[in-house]
């Protein structure tokens, strides 16, 4: 099945949800929708699946105009945020009641919920009902109500949202594999960037209601069409620097100027916004034409092996993502090394204008 | 200003629990001195509320002596404790004033209004809360919110401890670290102890100098962020910091080699020694002797040399900042952290461990190797 939404609007109350969204979705393919709260992820999930018809626009599924036809009468799944079973059936029942409703036959339905229960591995508790499971337990019985039929298109809004972390990088890996064997569209709402990274495929990031960018996810992350777009798919988020760029040089703050790389003398003098990856930020220099910063440590936070170390300079902030783990007292002063030829640059309207050659060359095909 | 003492402590919800499963926090000892910032992580029914109800009072131990400066508590109710709490969601008068919020505590203590005025200014100026002071509370933002309710905790002189249980559950994930930073700087400010509770390794990491890490109504470790990701002290410790976690190899001492199923493992002499002695010990029963590496500490090349061990090579995630490689080994699952820019690998590929951080377990606890 492929799935593809024309020109859609979407208004309540005079307020527009989503504006001018088209999005064409390949059969079998995973796709993440990415954006913080309230870009628009859940409504455009409902006009996917019928639940609400959009204001205006076609939404076309293999080829016919679905646009009207009520969720019942189409072939969807959805998974939620919420934990959502039936508190009366047993995790057994609860994964079989969307092939009892369709009146399969009673061998087939059994084969089925073993076989799903088994890729979830919640096949020793079958027998149980949802009050007695983890949160964990309870949304993979929910996961299993939605892969159990053959749906054509599947949701998933936030589903890991509510679990703890090490659950969240278990169910994540699993549902990547899952879907490696499935025919159906997937869509996958999340607002965490490290998320749609790890489940891979395509993503499409959203703001404030309007797609910014589609493609690989991959190539979403390294080539952004635009500010928002990198601002939106980076944790912690890029490092923007507002500068101007004049025939050979680069000044920041009107006072930090240094030789700017061969790729960016051919951009027109001018103001740009100048972006630099978390993660390219240094303690050490790297290479010669590193620029050093005086900085003060706003805080260091500290995710099990990693670290975000928030400094702010004179005029601007800065983050710095560096691996393993470091600690600073806050305001302690500090030099860190940024590098010069690791920018992006987005015009004033922004739109992506250069985008840095990658470290080390093409790692990974 | 308290020094926190836990002696002898446990608790259990049955009148008369049978075994150790029947225990929420089984018998511990454990000091939270005085002016430290604390964290106690796990994961969901570990008992750390469980001991955070009994530290504020809420809860009567069952067995055991809380004793704040040496003196035992345990049937203080919180009131008399002297500690303030955070919670998860702010605990605040709506229709009140920032101002009059801030200077609840005070004023229900009966301080002097010329007393209570110059501290909740100092308090504001901190929290950052001045412009807002003669705002309704009811029109805040969470974390402003949030802000109100810490305020309230560090207005009062007597306060000697600060309890934290999820503070920045409600604040959005863009202002979260603003207030981190803050509750650092109040931290270094005010010489309080701080305990916040916490199933997030971020939050817990980033807050405390030293964190305890609970599992099963247990610490398991009390130690610097930088002990629990290089030295996990229990295997739960490996699993839980870090993402992913650490890899885990059961292995026994034959043949005269360390060996993971049918394959050799190429370690140390000091760590070989352990692991034999361990294999031959008559005190061990339990034959569950494992090898710990965590992913950042493998190293993978296409090609073999004297210390590596061949792999087959599942999938290769790009993450943006680092790849994520996913490889088997005596049929087991293992991953690996490569650095951006790594080089590519085919199927089949060889792995080498650091010997500096590989670590052995004995029945799920660190045994240092060499140090016997």
């Amino acid at each position: 099945m492929s799935l593809h939404l024309q020109n859609i609007d979407h208004i309540v109350n005079g307020v527009p949800h989503i504006s001018g969204i088209d999005l064409a979705l390949e059969p079998g393919s995973f796709n993440v929708l990415l954006g913080r709260t309230l870009a628009g992820k859940t409504t455009l999930m409902r006009l996917m699946a019928g639940l609400e018809p959009p204001t205006r626009g076609k939404i076309i599924m293999d080829g016919k105009d679905v646009t009207n036809v009520s969720v019942r009468k189409r072939n969807v799944s959805m998974v939620y945020q919420q934990f959502i079973n039936y508190p009366s059936l047993t995790v057994y029942d609860n994964i079989a009641s969307p092939l009892k409703l369709a009146k399969q036959p009673k061998s087939d339905i059994d084969k089925r919920v073993r076989e799903v229960a088994e890729m979830l591995h919640i096949e020793q508790l079958l027998n149980r009902y949802p009050q007695e499971l983890s949160g964990g337990q309870q949304q993979r019985t929910a996961m299993g109500r939605a892969l159990i039929k053959d749906a054509d298109l599947i949701l998933f809004d936030e589903p890991l949202v509510n679990l703890d972390y090490k659950l969240r990088e278990e169910l994540r890996d699993e549902l990547r594999d899952l879907f490696k064997a499935r025919n159906c569209i997937a869509v996958y709402a999340t607002t965490e960037p490290n998320e749609a990274l790890a489940l891979g495929g395509n993503t499409a990031v959203l703001h404030e209601g309007k797609l910014l960018q589609y493609g690989p996810t991959e190539q979403v992350y390294r080539e952004p069409n635009g500010r928002f777009s990198a601002e939106m798919f980076s944790e912690p988020p890029i490092n923007i620097v507002p500068g101007r760029l004049t025939d050979n040089e680069i000044t920041f703050d009107q006072t930090l100027h240094f030789p700017c790389d061969d790729k960016l003398k051919r951009l027109e003098p001018g103001d740009y916004d100048f972006g630099v990856r978390a993660s390219h930020l240094t303690l050490q220099p790297q290479r010669a034409d590193d620029l050093a910063l005086d900085v003060h440590v706003d805080v260091a936070e500290i995710s099990g092996s990693e670290t975000f170390l928030h400094v702010h300079h004179e005029r601007f902030p800065l983050v710095l993502h560096l691996a393993g783990i470091h600690q600073f007292s806050v305001n302690e002063p500090l030099k860190v090394y940024f590098p010069t030829h690791q920018l992006y640059a987005f015009d004033k309207q922004g739109h992506t204008v250069h985008i840095p050659v990658r470290q080390g060359g093409a790692a990974h095909g | 200003m308290a020094e926190i003492t836990l002696k002898g402590l446990a608790h259990s919800y049955e009148k008369t629990p049978k075994g150790a499963s029947d225990y929420a926090i089984r018998q511990m000892d454990h000091v939270w001195h005085q002016g430290g910032a604390y964290a106690l992580l796990g994961p969901s029914g570990c008992g750390k509320s469980t001991l955070l109800n009994i530290i504020s009072g809420l809860l009567e131990p069952s067995e055991g002596d809380v004793l704040f400066d040496g003196q035992r508590v345990n049937e203080l109710p919180p009131e008399e404790r002297n500690i303030a709490q955070v919670f998860q969601f702010p605990v605040i008068y709506d229709t009140m004033t920032v101002f009059d919020n801030l200077a609840f505590p005070l004023r229900n203590m009966s301080t002097p209004e010329y007393r209570v005025k110059p501290k909740v200014l100092e308090v504001a100026d901190i929290l950052e809360l001045t412009p807002l002071l003669n705002r309704k509370a009811k029109n805040l933002t969470a974390d402003e919110k949030q802000k109100v309710s810490m305020g309230r905790g560090l207005v009062r002189d007597d306060v000697t401890a600060i309890l934290f249980d999820e503070p920045l559950t409600v604040i959005d994930p863009q202002l979260k670290w603003k207030l981190r930073r803050k509750l650092k700087e109040i931290h270094e400010r005010f010489n309080i102890t701080m305990i916040y509770v916490t199933h997030d390794q971020l939050e817990a990491s980033t807050f405390a100098d030293k964190i305890a890490v609970m599992y099963e109504g247990q610490v398991v470790q009390f130690g610097t962020p930088r002990e629990l990701f290089e030295r996990p002290a229990h295997t739960f410790v490996g699993y839980f910091i870090g993402s992913p976690g650490m890899n885990f190899m059961a292995v026994e001492f034959r043949d005269n080699q360390v060996m993971f199923g049918s394959q050799p493992l190429p370690v140390n002499e000091a760590m070989e020694r352990a692991v034999a002695d361990a294999s031959n010990s008559v005190e061990i029963t339990s034959n569950n002797i494992k090898l710990g590496i965590r992913p950042e500490f493998i190293a993978i090349s296409s090609s073999p040399s004297a210390d590596s061990v061949p792999i087959q090579v599942t999938s290769v995630q790009d993450l943006g900042t680092y790849s994520l490689l996913t490889f088997k080994l005596n049929e087991q699952t293992f991953k690996a952290r490569l650095p951006e820019g790594h080089s590519p690998v085919g199927e089949t590929a060889f792995a080498r461990f650091d010997d500096a951080h590989v670590a052995l377990y004995i029945d799920e606890y660190l045994v240092e190797a060499g140090h016997e």
